[in-house]
């Protein structure tokens, strides 16, 4: 019935609709009056709006809506009066009818008040505040309230309320018995009104007369007490006196609670942790780390987890870290004694983060320390000693610390006493160069201790910068050490560790550093490669450095910054390099051992190793006329240096001794005789079986070990095992060889891993918005928008004349009806006439009748 | 002579001297000066002298005045009744003559200015002499060359005793021109067989500059339009032999073949095989009769037989050419040493070529497979970047040799079946094996190679990796390629803290290795 709602919305004047809401309201139509539109077939998604209806109702409501408009217009269409209703609100929906009431009593309130004429003065105006005339507090100024007189003027008069209220029904009543008290005085409304107003200001003034009454007994009272009080006692006046002394020197107990209770509470700690509790922390500690190695070793997410890049929310803050712990140190006694100094060691050998809360702390004690005592390098001493003490277990060789110390301690003082306490830090190699040369090894390190501790970067900004340069300066000084000869091998032992602090604290410039040295060493190789076309075995600093890195990074990482191009360079020593004396022997044997130790934990294979050691294996084998294995590039079959490592003199075999190598042969070794020079050739030789035994144990997993193995089993079976050589090598050759036994080759057919079936290439669909079949679709927003207005359109210029033609079908009905009516009377009317007429002539007829008979 | 007044003095006086020879037939004497100026032991003088010689001879080759034809004794015509403009020629000629045969000498002077002056003259001469023959044509438009002066050259060149290589290649410039080049070729032949006549034992230095001169001598690929003569002819003609280039390359291949006729050092074996494929077996006029020295380099063995490999293919793949065990051959190449050699990027560009054919037997293919995957386990690894996929793609190309990494109901074996000592690839067994040796390469230190050994774990996707790319790595390209990786932010270190040089008394290295 929209259509036809609308249509008399056109037209409609308000409160047509009261009639319609009537009809919508109803919940249960008649069911003779239902008419359902049945649908043949079911179709899935057409929405059915007019399904059911109700004609005979929806008819009625029209007719009826028209009757009550159109039929008026028409029956008004020839008068020129209109009947306007005036009343405010009268046809506004919005408004309830309460407010519509409120509305128009205000605005009559309002009208009441205007000015008759603006010239007219005199008119009072009462101004009001609170509801109280302004006049009447003018005058109640000093008016002091009292308990009573609230209570009193909350609440109002029922008679003032009813008049109020009562929604005029009150005054109405009243006016109806004031009618019956004075008869015929009709009173109007206003004089009602003013009669109301007039009354409740006179009681407003009685009220107020009756205030001051009271008011001013009160007062009289007071009066009265005060002349009675000095007469009743004399103790309460003093204890006031002595209340009003106290109050400013409150009591010091007082004070002190107070105090307690604004003082800062004492806040929960957390429990000191047990040697165990310690152990076990560090113990995970140590497990995270080692899942961590293991990750990088594998190399399997290297890609992913370093380049996720974290979700950040575009308002983040970045203020949501987590300290990962408290870094503020608890104090805690251990022995009757303070327990700074073991935390501090502790955490210098844990992690940058701890050696640098050390070396927050230290140089403030130092400071103060030394400025006064000579004792004052005690925390110095200890962290030197605790250092050695670390070390001895480890080192047997080396001469106890603890006694190093003790005896030459009061030397030792008089040398640190020369030393000064600060250094600048170096600003170039030479400058470090100067610092450290002509010093014991104690001072050295001493110095460069003291070089970082004055320079920590929490000190000063620029010290980050000139640390990470003391590093690369360090590492050159190592090297000048290493070249030396003989080399200074005692010194690198110690800097190394302080090479591995500086290193923990400035991981990027250590590695730069590190990869600018091989770099160099690689450079030098290659230009004597193209100048010489052979290389030769670089010096010992080239292997320090090589070493160092080792200590430095971890080396079983799939792919490391230093680690990887460390390995290539050692690959390069063990294949470019041919071995020419002694010397280089020593030296490949020491890259093989780095090679060795890089690799021991991520096990992975190194073909140079075993082809090196194959070939020193070759060289310390007599008269091979034929070769059960081939030897690769640095060996040579035959040549002049193919019996390097030969002994044939029997005595210095039995005269000889094992031993470990001292690192120092490989800067030089002139000073040998034959003797010993036999004896370093046997050392070397045990060295190397001792490294072949090595690899078989490492590669024993391998799947082709058999193979890889294969020189190494045949050079040993055929050509080292059943010589003279001493008992101890001879053991070795053995043990060696029954490593290679044990492994069972096992070969188990390679299968590829199955790999998921890719899938085919399809397309995603195109998806259409499809709004209705037919010629809708297809086009765009604005041309559907166009076509939807003009289908609206359509469909409402159909409803309007509809409604047009009904509306004339109702008022030619209306017409008819009236024509009708019209005619009726005038059919009764001349019926009537006629009759009336035919009366007379029957009176008449009758009459003359009458008169004939006469 | 004023001998005293310096070398300028000298010079001023040759250059009178020089002018009044020119000036009239009277002062001819003078010439008898100037020769001896050549004899001098002062290369300055020499230089001078030289130059006054190219003028003075220069001059009279232009004029006309040396003799032409068949020059008679100098005896006979002097005391012969001729005319004395007759005996000048004759006379001036013989001259002549004298000055090229000191010049030729001049050649092995140990002053190089002196040597290259005097061949800059001698191949002024041979211009000059060209363009006005000294012998009269034998008919109209015959080719006339100056031979016998170009011999002297060339035997000047071609020494026995001294490395001319620096000498050689300022003829190179002279070799652009296609009658020098012809010339040179035919003398080369002349006085390579003049050499080796006599003597059993020729000095390698002689081998050494014949190599030089031949491999510097290049034929053009195609024929050019218009001969580019260095002696200047009044009117060329296309019938000379010199213009043709299938001339050219009859000569060029007799030079070849008369050189590696002969046993040369194994030295210059390499060099010859090294340039053979490229600039001696396109221009021969019969490659095939390469053949012979080629097979025989081939069966030699070691470094020669790699690159002997080079020019037998183009024989086989070219002219047709049947060897019977080139496979056989060329499994028995692969040694460990392959990957260590200088010729490994040619080497295996040659084997990839030669295994690319998709008809050869699945047998050989995995035998070839498998032997360079065994001797992987020795290869530095910028050697295994290269062979990694080169294996791999072998069996891209092979499906039948996927067995060798897929093998999916196999029975667990005992031993490799795989027989490394056996060479006939036919009989090797490769076929039954897997290549465990990639899976334990799997572990290589170095992650690049760990990854391209890695490739076998999955089915072999089917397009094929180019190792061109690869052939040519060095260990050095390897290092940089490391050290120029993006370092991540955060430099993983070491957790266990360093307590000396030689780590902790478990670490290898503080076994072994002692610091005093």
């Amino acid at each position: 019935m929209g259509k036809a709602k609308s249509a008399g919305a056109r037209r409609k004047p308000p409160g047509a609709q009261a009639g319609a809401r009537g009809v919508k309201a109803k919940p249960n139509p008649n069911p003779f009056e239902v008419k359902v539109n049945r649908q043949k077939f079911q179709i899935l998604g057409r929405k059915t709006r007019h399904d059911v209806g109700l004609p005979g109702v929806s008819r009625a409501r029209a007719i009826k809506k028209r009757t009550q408009t159109l039929l008026k217009e028409y029956k008004e269409r020839d008068k020129s009066n209109v009947f306007r209703d005036k009343r405010f609100g009268e046809y506004n929906s919005s408004l309830t009818p309460e407010e519509k009431m409120t509305k128009r009593f205000a605005l009559e309130q309002q009208r009441h008040h205007e000015k008759k004429s603006i010239y007219n003065l005199n008119e009072d105006e009462e101004l009001t505040h609170y509801g109280q005339s302004l006049a009447d507090i003018e005058k109640l100024n000093d008016v002091v309230d009292s308990d009573s007189d609230t209570e009193e003027r909350g609440t109002l008069s029922a008679e003032l309320t009813a008049a109020h209220f009562g929604g005029g029904g009150g005054l109405l009543n009243k006016t109806a018995s004031q009618q019956s008290e004075e008869g015929d005085k009709a009173k109007s409304r206003k004089e009602l009104i003013e009669e109301l107003i007039a009354r409740s200001k006179q009681e407003k003034r009685e009220r107020q007369a009756q205030r001051e009454n009271a008011l001013e007994l009160t007062e009289k009272l007071d009066q009265d007490w005060k002349e009675i009080q000095t007469l009743l006692s004399h103790k309460t006046p003093k204890s006031e006196n002595k209340e009003k002394k106290e109050k400013p020197k409150p009591d010091p107990y007082d004070v002190m609670v107070r105090e307690l209770g604004f003082e800062m509470k004492a806040q929960p700690s957390n429990r000191m942790k047990t040697e165990e509790e310690l152990a076990r922390e560090e113990q995970e500690r140590l497990t995270k780390l080692e899942a961590e190695r293991l990750r990088r070793m594998f190399g399997k997410d290297e890609d992913e987890t370093m380049k996720k890049p974290k979700h950040v929310s575009a308002d983040d803050l970045s203020d949501g870290f987590i300290l990962d712990k408290d870094d503020r140190r608890l104090l805690s006694y251990k022995d009757g004694k303070m327990n700074i100094e073991e935390d501090v060691q502790e955490e210098g050998s844990r992690e940058a983060g701890g050696s640098e809360s050390e070396g927050e702390e230290d140089p403030s004690g130092e400071d103060t320390e030394q400025s006064d005592s000579p004792d004052g390098h005690s925390d110095l001493d200890s962290n030197a000693e605790s250092e050695e003490d670390g070390e001895s277990p480890e080192k047997g060789q080396l001469p106890a610390p603890r006694e190093r110390c003790s005896h030459g301690d009061q030397k030792a003082r008089v040398d640190r006493a020369e030393l000064p306490y600060t250094f600048a830090a170096p600003e170039s190699y030479e400058e470090l160069k100067s610092l450290l040369s002509g010093r014991s090894v104690k001072e050295q390190l001493l110095v460069v201790e003291r070089i970082q501790k004055c320079n920590h970067p929490s000190l000063a900004a620029g010290n980050k910068a000139k640390l990470e340069r003391l590093f690369g300066f360090l590492l050159e000084y190592v090297g000048d050490l290493a070249a030396r000869d003989p080399p200074d091998l005692r010194v690198i032992d110690k800097l190394v560790v302080q090479l591995y602090n500086l290193c923990q604290l400035f991981p990027e410039a250590a590695s730069d550093a590190m990869r600018f040295v091989f770099r160099d060493a690689m450079h030098e190789m290659e230009e004597m490669l193209e100048t010489k076309g052979r290389a030769a075995f670089p010096g010992l600093d080239v292997l320090i450095y090589l070493k160092i890195a080792g200590l430095l990074f971890p080396t079983s990482d799939f792919w490391h910054p230093v680690v990887t191009p460390a390995l290539v360079c050692m690959s390069q020593l063990l294949t470019k390099c041919p071995v020419l004396s002694l010397q280089d022997v020593v030296k490949g044997l020491f890259v093989c051992c780095l090679f060795l130790e890089y690799v021991s934990l991520s096990q992975r294979f190194v073909p140079e190793l075993i082809n090196f050691l194959l070939g020193i294996l070759h060289i310390a084998a007599p008269n091979k006329p034929a070769l059960g294995y081939t030897l690769v590039h640095p060996f040579r079959a035959l040549g002049k240096n193919s019996e390097l490592l030969l002994v044939s003199n029997r005595e210095d075999a039995a005269t000889w001794q094992r031993k470990s190598l001292p690192l120092h042969w490989a800067s030089g070794l002139k000073t040998l005789t034959t003797t010993e020079t036999n004896h370093a050739r046997l050392s070397c030789l045990a060295v190397c079986l001792a490294l072949v035994k090595r690899c078989m144990l490492l590669y024993g997993a391998l799947p082709a070990f058999q193979d890889i193995v294969q020189p190494l089993r045949a050079v040993l079976t055929e050509h080292l095992a059943h010589r003279g050589h001493p008992q101890d090598l001879q053991e070795l050759c053995q043990s060696a060889l029954a490593e290679a036994e044990n492994q069972k080759p096992h070969c188990r057919p390679l299968v590829c891993e199955k790999s998921r079936p890719v899938p085919l290439k399809l397309f995603t669909p195109r998806l259409v918005k499809v709004l209705e079949f037919g010629r809708k679709q297809g086009s765009t927003r604005e041309e559907q928008e166009r076509r939807r207005l003009i289908h609206k359109h359509r469909r409402e210029f159909k409803g309007a004349v509809r409604e047009i033609r009904k509306d004339n079908q109702f008022l030619a009905r209306m017409q008819l009806s009236e024509t009708m009516e019209r005619d009726a009377e005038r059919k009764r009317k001349v019926k009537q006439l006629l009759n009336s007429l035919a009366t007379q002539e029957g009176e008449w007829k009758a009459l003359k009748k009458k008169k004939f008979k006469k | 002579m004023e001998r005293d007044r310096g070398p300028g003095g000298a010079g001023r006086v040759l250059g009178r001297l020089l002018e009044a020879v020119l000036a009239s037939r009277g002062e001819a004497n003078a010439v008898f000066d100037i020769l001896a100026a050549l004899q001098s032991e002062d290369p300055e003088e020499i230089q001078e002298a030289v130059r006054i010689c190219s003028r003075l001879f220069g001059a009279l080759l232009e004029r006309g005045e040396l003799f032409v034809g068949r020059l008679p004794s100098e005896e006979a015509v002097m005391t012969g009744s001729q005319g004395a403009t007759h005996k000048y020629k004759v006379w001036m000629r013989h001259r002549y003559h004298s000055c090229c045969n000191r010049l030729g000498e001049l050649l092995a002077h140990p002053s190089f200015q002196v040597k290259e002056l005097a061949l800059g003259t001698l191949m002024k001469f041979v211009q000059l002499e060209g363009s006005h023959p000294l012998e009269k044509p034998k008919w109209e438009g015959n080719y006339l060359f100056p031979r016998e002066l170009f011999k002297l050259v060339m035997e000047g060149l071609l020494s026995l005793e001294e490395d001319r290589a620096l000498l050689l290649s300022q003829l190179q410039e002279y070799l652009e021109y296609d009658d020098i080049r012809y010339h040179t070729m035919q003398a080369a032949v002349g006085v390579m067989a003049r050499v080796t006549d006599g003597q059993a034992e020729v000095p390698l230095t002689f081998w050494n500059n014949a190599f030089t001169l031949l491999s510097a001598v290049s034929l053009p690929r195609q024929e050019g339009s218009t001969p580019s003569f260095y002696v200047k002819h009044t009117e060329p003609s296309d019938k000379w032999k010199v213009a043709h280039l299938k001339e050219h390359r009859k000569a060029f291949q007799l030079m070849w073949l008369s050189f590696l006729k002969h046993k040369l050092p194994v030295s210059l074996y390499k060099k010859v095989l090294v340039i053979m494929h490229d600039s001696i077996l396109p221009h021969l006029a019969q490659p095939t009769l390469m053949m012979d020295f080629l097979t025989s380099a081939y069966d030699i063995g070691g470094a020669i037989s790699l690159l002997a490999l080079n020019g037998l293919f183009i024989l086989i793949h070219k002219h047709n050419l049947e060897y019977p065990d080139f496979y056989r051959k060329l499994y028995s190449l692969l040694e460990p040493s392959v990957f260590h050699v200088k010729y490994r990027a040619r080497f295996f560009h040659l084997a990839d070529l030669f295994l690319s054919s998709s008809h050869l037997p699945a047998y050989l293919v995995a035998a070839f497979a498998k032997r360079l995957s065994r001797l992987a386990l020795t290869a530095p690894p910028e050697a295994l970047l290269m062979v990694l996929p080169f294996i791999c793609n072998l069996l891209r190309r092979h499906p039948a040799c996927r067995v060798l990494v897929h093998r999916p109901q196999g029975p667990e074996l005992d031993a490799d079946p795989y027989d490394p000592g056996e060479q006939d690839p036919a009989r090797s067994c490769a076929l039954d094996s897997s290549l465990w040796e990639l899976q334990a390469l799997q572990k290589h230190y170095h992650p690049e190679v760990s990854k391209a050994a890695s490739v076998i774990n999955q089915a072999l996707c089917v397009p094929e990796a180019s190792i061109a790319s690869l052939l040519e790595l060095t260990p050095y390209e390897v290092f940089e390629r490391d050290l120029k990786k993006k370092v991540p932010e955060q430099v993983p270190l070491e957790f266990i803290p360093a307590v000396g040089l030689l780590g902790r008394q478990e670490d290898l290295c503080a076994q072994y290795f002692s610091l005093s």
